[in-house]
């Protein structure tokens, strides 16, 4: 590759620049399609686009540098984080391959299709960079873009915006559902309640307890575990043997737990005698 | 220095299209093919600054606002597809297939 660059065009420590960016964001690339977190893939996504944010900076595209962090890492990659986070973060890929040697093949075919476009460029006869010094001359790059825009392209800018409309439809037409059944109203809910055996709210965890965990039972007053206390979705998830309870079963648990609450309820006299 | 941001977007490009190829989470496809589309954007805005005009950086612009409603519009479809299969990889979605 032989490096034409025009003297003028060229600022200083670019190159500099240009191979730190290089390898990180080519490290970020292969990282993202490696691993196999889709979170970590979208946070070496990001690595790769402020990457290029900078590298647009350097190349006299202020603006475009500056579209970049906000559509691309702001919003673009906030929208992939949130679907990752509704559709659960562990969806981890598969690793049987549906197709035999498919992995070996795309390297193949990916290896030979870098190798071609670098043939191509090491072949082409590129011009002298001329720079953007007489282009963002008149109001800077700004102005030069909207100049642009708002005469040559504003067809093309028009049809834009009628792309975005249909893509904010297009995105609440498919993510829209329809109720099967009607909402039920504040009447049914509350008749529904007198008709079930529980009239009362559910008594919440740590209830005359010593623990406060969210999965850890209530205990009533007479002692006993009230696995009402804990969110059905809780205790589904409860796997083995709590923390709290120190190796022991949860009925001996509870029974020392209202031993204890029991010895300090029978003297608080005592205790502010002291106090005093 | 063209080439080598030519060469840099050619990798680039080559990996979004390799992980495109090797991934299977359909979520992680797109992100394979944003990063196509960024590195396409990055030999145009080289380009615009070889040949000393603003046209390339417009392009990367409008790369830019298509491929914005190209993810809303895609990850609505990915959303609706996980809420029917409860899968979000590419190889359950095969009714179409002969």
């Amino acid at each position: 590759m032989t490096g034409v660059v025009a003297a003028g065009a060229h600022q200083t420590g670019e190159s500099a620049i240009f191979w730190v960016l290089a390898v990180i964001s080519v490290a970020a690339a292969l990282g993202m399609i490696l691993t196999r977190k889709a979170v970590h893939s979208a946070l070496m996504l990001a690595t790769v686009m402020f990457s290029f944010a900078v590298l647009y900076a350097v190349n006299e595209a202020p603006f475009l540098a500056f579209v970049q962090v906000i559509v691309y890492t702001g919003a673009v990659l906030m929208l992939f984080l949130f679907v990752v986070m509704i559709i659960g973060v562990s969806s981890t890929d598969s690793l049987v391959e549906t197709i035999k040697g498919q992995r070996v093949a795309a390297a193949l075919v990916g290896i030979g299709f870098v190798v071609l476009l670098l043939v191509g460029f090491g072949h082409a006869t590129l011009p002298k960079t001329t720079g953007l010094k007489d282009a963002n001359a008149n109001g800077g790059n700004v102005m030069g873009l909207a100049r642009l825009i708002f005469t040559k392209y504003v067809f093309a800018f028009e049809v834009t915006s009628a792309l975005l409309i249909t893509a904010a439809l297009g995105a609440m037409v498919l993510t829209h559902r329809e109720r099967l059944r009607p909402k039920p109203t504040q009447k049914q809910l509350s008749k529904e309640r007198i008709k079930s055996d529980r009239v009362a709210p559910l008594p919440p965890p740590g209830t005359y307890a010593r623990h406060n965990a969210v999965d850890m039972p209530a205990l009533l007053p007479d002692g006993t575990i009230s696995e009402l206390s804990v969110s059905p979705v809780i205790s589904r998830r409860r796997t083995g043997e709590h923390e709290d309870l120190h190796g022991a079963s949860p009925e001996v648990v509870a029974r020392q737990d209202t031993k204890t609450v029991k010895a300090v309820i029978d003297k608080p006299v005592e205790v502010e005698e002291e106090e005093q | 220095m063209t080439d080598h941001y030519l060469v840099l977007s050619a990798i680039l490009f080559t990996i979004g299209a390799v992980g495109v190829l090797i991934r299977r989470n359909a979520i992680v496809v797109f992100m394979c093919v944003e990063l196509m589309l960024n590195a396409t954007n990055l030999a145009f805005v080289s380009f615009a600054r070889m040949h000393g005009s603003l046209d390339g950086q417009i392009i990367a612009f409008f790369v830019m606002v298509v491929a914005a409603a190209e993810v809303v519009v895609g990850l609505a479809i990915i959303m609706t597809i996980f809420r029917s299969r409860k899968s979000s990889s590419v190889d359950d979605a095969n009714l179409l297939k002969y």
